[in-house]
């Protein structure tokens, strides 16, 4: 098929639309020039510079740690809510679990870092627990709002699940628990790697809540990048970007190609 | 099990001694206000293959399901073996059931598929490796042991069912429409080996289905339900040539219908008159009814011969116009208007590849039956 000459325009002026600014970043991390907007000569300086900055390496080191375990806890919780919603029928309290599980997405962030916040606070005047805020309470609160996100895209894959092969599993003699473990679980496989990536870079990305449930010492990335560029974009804050960039696509490459081959088998 | 000990030349049904193997009492499923099905009762025997046969929401499914543990029964008892059902679940219950949709798990192969139930019931690796290759070779999947669901036909996939639900030598098997997502050729095939592997193990089948067609071919008993009840239970050949109302008449292939009032009743024949036709109808058997009551002649259309002139012999004969003619390879379907403007379907088979002097839209003839072609049906 042969196309248009304005079709082919259209596409590319999108492409560079969204593609142009990720591009000149990356550009100018390799940027010799200390100012950021000048050319001067190809250099790998900043990465280098990058690697010898301890609050960086540390807030990295943080997020990550943060990512994979809000991540995981999210996901667990998001199976188990988007199960009892999908499976359990009519149940007391099911248009708050389902309030509930929603909210987050809808809610403005500053408004749940403000009452996780809160919450905290109330906790350890009363319990004693979290004693002071750092990485447990950023955990919790990207826990909370992520278990939404995975609950979301673990109900519309538990809602198409052929429930005649959980029968199946039961009728051969299968525990409903073991149902749950043999025949639920790998069919919701795709569901569960998306949801758990899905969590794992909002996390990675979240600015404003980590902001409100953080407390000394406990620095996420976004956080240090903001403080960084409110003195003045560096050149090396452009080097991590990209390298975020960079592995960020990895991750989601990796995920379309295992999703794709999920997908030719249960078609 | 030979032919001659199978449940099908054995007729356990018509032996007033024979205990029954399934027991289902008065039961009745409700869903809210909706009554699924209604106050069913309904004896089967061992090594029966007994089809449920009705149209779709006649709650055959629904009982099949109670059969299997998915429902439970809202009033009435599902005895398996003596043994009283109520309260087991599924997996606690010595049944399988292949569903319409196979249910194949996708993530395993086939062998992993059919050991499923067994590894379940935490049998011996080795016992379980050997009854898995028996079972392959019984539905005739050697070789495509290691294949997962998405490689294999659906043909296969339907054996790999099959095979998945009798690994566990099940005393009672339930089949959902066990071939309705074949298409013709094949299913005739696979109906002819379903009966065989049936005999072969003995094992009780109930099999749900919409096709009457299906049913006839598979079972020793069927039972046709419509509206939550079963309204007729018979072999394929009582419930065909005998069915008790104008439903199942209508249901089980064609019929035609003269409505009429009993006007002789004799212990030997009865004598119908019938604003269809222009004279009365003869049966030649006596039924259980009053002079003046209302009642219907069913009459099949292979059962009707029609001519240019039919022979006085014959009970009853009717003056007839042919409105069109159907050629369906194997016969033919005269479509007929008697002189009061009832129509009536008439089918002959075709013997010869070519016929000159066949009858043709719009000429006139006779149609005729002896007394004892027809039913009356009362209800």
């Amino acid at each position: 098929m042969r196309r248009s000459f304005s079709l082919r325009m259209t596409a590319f002026l999108g492409f560079v639309f969204l593609y142009a600014p990720i591009l000149s970043l990356i550009i100018f991390s390799f940027n010799a020039s200390k100012l950021v907007t000048v050319w001067g000569g190809f250099s790998t300086k900043w990465y280098a510079a990058l690697l010898q900055d301890q609050q960086i390496l540390d807030a990295a080191w943080v997020s990550l740690k943060v990512a994979l375990m809000s991540a995981t806890i999210a996901t667990v919780i998001g199976t188990l809510a988007s199960y009892a919603l999908a499976r359990f029928g009519r149940f007391p309290a099911r248009m708050m679990l389902s309030g509930a599980v929603t909210a987050p997405l809808v809610m403005p962030e500053v408004i749940i870092g403000l009452s996780l916040l809160l919450l905290f606070v109330a906790l350890e005047s009363l319990v004693g627990w979290p004693a002071g805020r750092g990485v447990d309470t950023i955990v919790i609160a990207h826990a909370t709002f992520g278990a939404a996100y995975a609950t979301v895209v673990l109900g519309s894959r538990m809602g198409s699940l052929d429930r005649s092969i959980e029968e199946a599993a039961q009728d051969l003699g299968a525990r409903p628990i073991r149902v749950f473990f043999d025949v639920t679980l790998p069919a919701l496989a795709p569901a569960l790697i998306s949801a758990w990536l899905l969590v794992f870079t909002i996390s990675l990305d979240d600015l404003v809540v980590a902001s409100f449930v953080t407390g000394p010492g406990a620095s996420t990335l976004p956080m240090v990048i903001f403080s960084k560029v409110r003195l003045g974009v560096s050149p090396e804050v452009n080097a991590l970007a990209t390298l975020i960039i960079v592995s960020i696509s990895a991750v989601i490459l990796v995920a379309a190609w295992q999703m794709q081959k999920s997908e030719a088998q249960s078609h | 099990m030979t032919e001659a000990t199978s449940a099908r030349a054995l007729k356990p049904w018509e032996d007033p001694n024979a205990k029954p193997f399934l027991q289902i009492r008065n039961v009745t499923k409700k869903f809210g206000a909706f009554t699924a099905v209604n106050d069913v009762s309904l004896d089967i025997y061992q090594g029966e293959l007994f089809c449920l046969l009705g149209g779709s929401g006649c709650g055959k499914s629904t009982l099949l399901r109670m059969l299997a543990g998915f429902e439970m029964p809202t009033s009435g008892q599902i005895l398996i073996d003596g043994e009283d059902m109520s309260g087991v679940p599924p997996h606690k219950r010595d049944t399988n059931m292949m569903f319409q949709s196979y249910a194949l798990f996708p993530h395993m192969s086939v062998e992993k598929n059919i050991a499923y139930g067994l590894k379940r019931d935490g049998v011996p690796r080795a016992e379980i490796a050997t009854r898995v290759t028996e079972m392959l070779s019984l539905v005739q999947l050697d070789g495509l042991a290691a294949r997962k669901p998405h490689q294999l036909s659906g043909g296969q996939r339907q054996r790999v069912a099959l095979a998945r639900s009798l690994i566990k030598r099940p005393k009672l098997l339930m089949l959902d429409e066990p071939l309705g997502a074949l298409d013709k050729k094949l299913r005739e095939e696979t109906q002819r080996e379903l009966i065989k592997i049936q005999e072969t193990l003995g094992v009780t089948f109930v099999v749900v289905t919409h096709d009457q067609e299906e049913a006839m071919t598979l079972s020793s008993r069927l039972g046709v339900m419509t509206a939550g009840q079963i309204v007729q239970i018979g072999t394929p050949h009582d419930v065909y040539e005998y069915p008790n109302t104008r439903f199942v008449a209508d249901f089980i292939g064609s019929v035609n219908i003269f409505e009429g009032k009993i006007a002789e009743d004799a212990d030997d024949h009865v004598v119908i008159h019938s604003g269809d036709t222009d004279s009365d109808i003869l049966v030649s058997h006596g039924i259980s009814g009053v002079k003046g009551q209302s009642v219907a002649v069913a009459l099949r259309p292979e059962k009707i011969a029609i001519e240019r002139a039919l022979p006085e012999s014959l009970a009853n004969r009717l003056a007839a116009t042919v409105d069109d003619v159907s050629y369906m390879g194997n016969l033919s379907v005269f479509h007929v208007t008697l002189p009061t403007g009832k129509q009536v379907k008439v089918s002959q088979t075709n013997r010869r590849r070519s016929d000159d002097d066949a009858i043709r839209a719009g000429e006139a003839v006779q149609i005729g039956w002896d007394g004892a072609a027809s039913v009356v049906v009362t209800a």
